[in-house]
This record gives structure tokens, sequence and C-alpha cells, in this order.
């Protein structure tokens, strides 16, 4: 009777339960011990890997801390001096107006897309449903480097399949046509390597939630007259609308941080002062310049921002977990 | 009539719209493979060849034997060991984590949780410098232990929150019943819920092993020495180091990478939609 009383059973409602007030027997005694032991090895790990770097990187941003001090100099405090640095410098916020730029022009261009593929996935017949998983499937498998490196390749300068193709539809010359040495056109070739990324996982996350809109509604709908564009918008929108909501919060965040393939990309060819991202920037700030302090003062500014996105998003998917 | 014809032509559209989807999809990795079966000198011309002229493995022989500066069968192991003990470390923390939360109510049960989901959340752009730091302190640094050691916290928090949706879906009046027949707590757990949760660990195992294999700026930061390097970092030197000049090897090392992540996430994948909408597999 005890031992059933110890397995509590999550409630789907949400409710908490809280356990009787304590008698005092050892059972009980371990029925709390037990949840705390079993998350030991969880917690000192995510302490010691991810805690503890998070107090350095704060108390090393309001430090003056350069290659000497990697060596064992000490690191007098400088209050906000790295900060003060850091939002005072047009490089940052050039940086920043990037960053965002990229981010809002990824997430828009994936969710279109996105969006058209999982309506188009749930027009077609199994034939050309399958077809398209497979191909989305691949895309969505493909680590982001490899990724980044294959469509590098593509837009070679003099040996790239794209500038083959635009010379053959177009009737222009792409001879030797560099992509990545116009910022503009380094930026529209990373926006398609990290949309061909993000697509598949827009498209199948929106065609499961299609999947649940009533047929019913929708030939009710078509009987009073709606168009397509109305049927989208009055219905299966408002059926979809917080998937849409977590599908678009993941995306920022995920685009907000993109490092691999702005990074790699450079490596391809590119202008770094041009190119990069608040990601590459803390890298070329800390790791390159070897200036670990103000690369601190904006890393710790990014964690400030990516948490604060991801404290809406996770309250909300909590919320809705326990629906 | 009409109504026929314009249902018909727009069948034919979404059927063309299909193609080129797929199209767009696929092409990149076909065009990686193409290239890599080619010779190099015959990728250089003023038409790409969209089918091997010639098939060759001599790039894979390159890469594999002759790879010059950027040896790539010391960064394989590296990545093997690296991602297998990542996976088995995480599974087994993560499986007792989400013992606690599912199977037990305490007080701080939520704010685990909440700070797990958080955790994921937070760039490792912003923390390799103190991370570096960090593992230099405990002489971790360019050893395959301090790169597991970053892996198992960066996949932990997933880990945790996938397993605990599987554990969630095992009833646990099975194992109340079979405590009713006199099974111990841990005998009934062992023995009736633990089986039901294989299929749920090897999927979250493998997208963790995915997530290792493919980890590139911690690994470029925390193991930088050459002989160090894992399968991502070698890749990119290897890009760096040849340059221009032999992308026909270069996609031979894509390919070799890709191919492992590629078949283990098409095994996987229809397990975990739920977990990826919730959570963070991705670069």
């Amino acid at each position: 009777m005890t031992s059933s009383v110890l397995l509590v059973r999550e409630h789907e409602s949400g409710g908490v339960q809280e356990l009787p007030p304590d008698p005092g027997t050892t059972r009980r005694k371990r029925a709390r011990f037990t949840p705390i032991v079993l998350l030991v090895p969880a917690l000192i790990i995510l302490a010691a890997v991810i805690g503890w770097p998070l107090v350095q990187l704060f108390v090393m941003s309001f430090q003056e801390f350069g290659r000497a001090q990697v060596f064992g100099a000490d690191a007098p405090f400088v209050g906000l001096d790295n900060y003060a640095r850091v939002l005072g410098d047009p490089q940052f916020w050039a940086v920043l107006g990037r960053s965002i730029l990229f981010c809002v022009a990824n997430v828009v261009t994936a969710m279109v897309l996105g969006t058209a593929v999982a309506l188009l996935m749930n027009r077609v017949n199994r034939f050309f449903k399958t077809l398209v998983s497979v191909g989305l499937l691949l895309a969505w498998a493909m680590p982001a480097l490899t990724a980044t490196i294959v469509w590098g390749w593509m837009f070679d300068t003099q040996y790239g399949v794209v500038n083959f193709l635009m010379e053959a539809v177009s009737g222009q010359d792409f001879t030797n046509h560099s992509w990545l040495i116009d910022p503009f056109s380094f930026f529209v070739v990373a926006t398609i390597i990290v949309t061909w990324g993000a697509v598949p996982f827009v498209a199948f996350t929106i065609f499961a939630g299609l999947t649940q809109v009533p047929d019913e509604v929708l030939e009710a709908s078509q009987l009073d007259g709606a168009g397509a564009w109305q049927r989208f918008r009055l219905i299966v929108f408002p059926y979809l609308r917080s998937i849409f909501v977590v599908v678009i919060i993941l995306q920022v965040i995920w685009d907000l941080r993109v490092f691999t393939q702005i990074f790699a990309l450079q490596g391809i060819g590119g202008i770094k002062e041009q190119t990069s991202t608040l990601g590459v920037y803390i890298y070329q700030t800390s790791i390159g310049g070897g200036d670990y302090g103000t690369g601190g003062a904006i890393a710790v500014i990014m964690v400030i921002l990516m948490v604060a996105i991801s404290v809406f998003y996770v309250r909300r998917s909590l919320r809705e977990e326990e629906q | 009539m009409s109504g026929v014809r314009t249902k018909r032509s727009t069948s034919i559209l979404l059927g063309a719209a299909s193609i080129v989807v797929f199209v767009f999809s696929v092409f990149p990795v076909y065009w990686m493979v193409n290239t890599s079966l080619q010779p190099n000198n015959e990728i250089r011309g003023s038409v790409p060849n969209f089918f091997p002229q010639r098939l060759t493995t001599a790039n894979y022989e390159t890469v594999i034997f002759d790879p010059g500066r950027a040896p790539f069968l010391p960064a394989l192991g590296n990545s093997l060991m690296v991602t297998i003990s990542t996976v088995v470390i995480a599974l087994v923390f993560a499986f007792l984590a989400s013992l606690a939360v599912t199977r037990y109510r305490f007080r701080s049960r939520k704010t685990f949780i909440f700070a797990i989901l958080i955790i994921q959340m937070i760039p490792a752009e912003a923390m390799i410098v103190s991370t570096y730091r960090v593992l230099d302190g405990w002489n971790l640094l360019n050893t395959i232990a301090g790169l597991t050691l970053v892996y198992v916290a960066t996949v932990l928090p997933f880990t945790i929150w996938t397993l605990r949706g599987f554990v969630n879906g095992v009833p646990v009046e099975l194992e109340e019943s079979a405590m009713i027949d006199g099974c111990s707590r841990t005998g009934a757990f062992w023995r009736i819920t633990f089986p039901l949760l294989a299929p749920g660990l090897v999927a979250t195992g493998v997208f963790g092993f995915i997530q290792a294999w493919n980890e590139f700026l911690l690994a470029l930061v925390v193991n930088s020495r050459p002989e160090m390097m894992t399968l991502p970092v070698w890749l990119r030197t290897f890009q760096q180091v040849t340059g221009t000049t032999n992308w026909a090897a270069i996609m031979a090392g894509s390919t070799l990478m890709a191919i492992p992540v590629i078949v283990f996430f098409l095994l996987v994948q229809g397990r975990m939609t739920s977990g990826l909408v919730s959570g963070a597999v991705k670069g």
C-alpha cells in the first residue's frame, strides 16, 4: 500500500499532487530521497560544464582579460568598461543588425516555403507525397557543415554548377562569377543553405498539424463558397496557430545563433568583416582577436537575448504539455 | 467539362511542384556523391558532368590514405570515441533523471524541467571561451575525455526531455500490477517498464549520436590540435588546406562524414517528431 503511494502518476490535468505530510517513516524518507539521487549525476555534469563556465563568463565580462591573463596574469576588474566598449562600437551594432536581418529573412523564407510544401503534401497523391518526403528527409539529415561545404562547391566561382545553370537559363555570362565576395550575395547564398536545411522541419511539423484539421469543416466552408486563400486564412490557420508560434520561435532561436554555415562559408570565400553574425563575431573577437573580456561581454548580451526568447517559448510549451 | 479540365491541370501543376521540391531537396546530396565519384580533372571542365563519366574511388583513397596535412583516420577514431562515450554516458544519466521527473513527485520537479529546457537554449557560441578556460583548468583540453564531458552536457537536456516523454508513455499501472503480484519496485521497473522503453532509448541515443557527430564549434575550440580533431573540424581543415584545388576529394570527405548521419537519421526520424518540436536537434 505504501508502495503505491510512491508511484504517483504524472497527471494529464496538470494539477500538482503534493505528497501527504511526512509521517516520518523511513519508507517515506526514501521516497523523497530517491528522485534527488537519480538527478545527481545529471545535475553534477550540467553544473560543472554549463553552470560553472556561465559564472566564469559573467565574471570575465567585467574583467580586463586578454592573452596575458590566459597565461596566468591577474585579471583586473574594470567594471562596465567591456560593456561600454561593446555598446559604443559601431561594428557591434552592425553585426547585431546584420544578425537580426539575416534571422528575419531566414525565418520568413523558411516559414513561407515550409508552409507551402506542407500544403502541397496535403493535396497530392500518395506517390508524390512519398517523393517529397524522401527529398525533405535527405535534406534534413545532412549535417550543417557538410551542407555548407557542398553548397560552397556548387556556388564555386570557376567550376560551380550554379554558374553553369545560371548561364544556361539566363543566357547571360556567369563565367567566373563570384557569389561570396559581395556581402549581399554572400547572405543570399547563406540564406539558401540555411533555408534548405530548415524547410523540412517546418514542412513536416505543419503537415502533421494539417492532418488534424477536420475535413468536414473544410468541406462545409467550401460549400459556403470560401476560396482556397479564405479557407487557409480563416480555418486552417486558426487550427495551426500554436504550431506556427512554436515553429517560428524555434527558427528565431536557431537562426539568431547561426554559426557553422556563416563560418564555413567565410572559409570558402567572403569578407569576414562584412559578413559576420553574432556567433561568428564572438569567435573572432575572443579566439581570433584574443580579447576575451570584450568577447565575454558580447557573449553575455547574446545569452541574455536568447534566454529571454527561450523563457517565453519554454513557458508556452510547458503550459501546452499540461493541457 | 471545364471543371474537369481545371481539376486535371491543377493536379499536373501540383505534381510538377512536387518534383521541383524533390529535385531541389535532393540535388546537393546528389551533387556531393556525384562529384566524389569523378576524377578531379573531370569536374573542372566548362560543362559539369551531371552523371559520372568515369566512375572512380580515387578520391576516397586520397581522403583515407593520403590526405596530406589533415589525416582522416585519426579524426574518424576521435569522432567515434567521443560520440559513443557521449551517447552511453548521456543515456544512463538522462535515464535516471527522466525516472526522477516522471515516476516521482518532488518539490523542485517543475523547476528542474524548466531549467533543463532553458539550458538547452544557451548558445554554445557564447560559451566557447569560458568552456575553454574551465577545461584548461582541469587539464582536459585536447583530450577525448574533455570533449566527451562537454558533449554529455550539451546533449543531456534534450535526452532527458525526450526520455521523459517515452517513460510517460509507459503506463505506471503496469508496474503497479506487477508489484501487486509480488514484484519489488525495482524488479517491476526492470522487468516491465524497461523492455518497453528500449525503442525509445535507441531512438534517443541515435539522436544524441547525430548531435555529437555533427558538432563543430566546441570541437574547433576545445580540441584544436591536429591529432585530436573530430570529423567536422577535420573536414573544414581539409577543405582549407586543399583549397579550391581538389573539390572531388573534399566531396569524398563530406560523403564519408554525412553517410552515417543520413542512415541513422532515416532510421529513427519517425519516432522523434514530438521531441523535435519541443526540443532542439539542430546545428
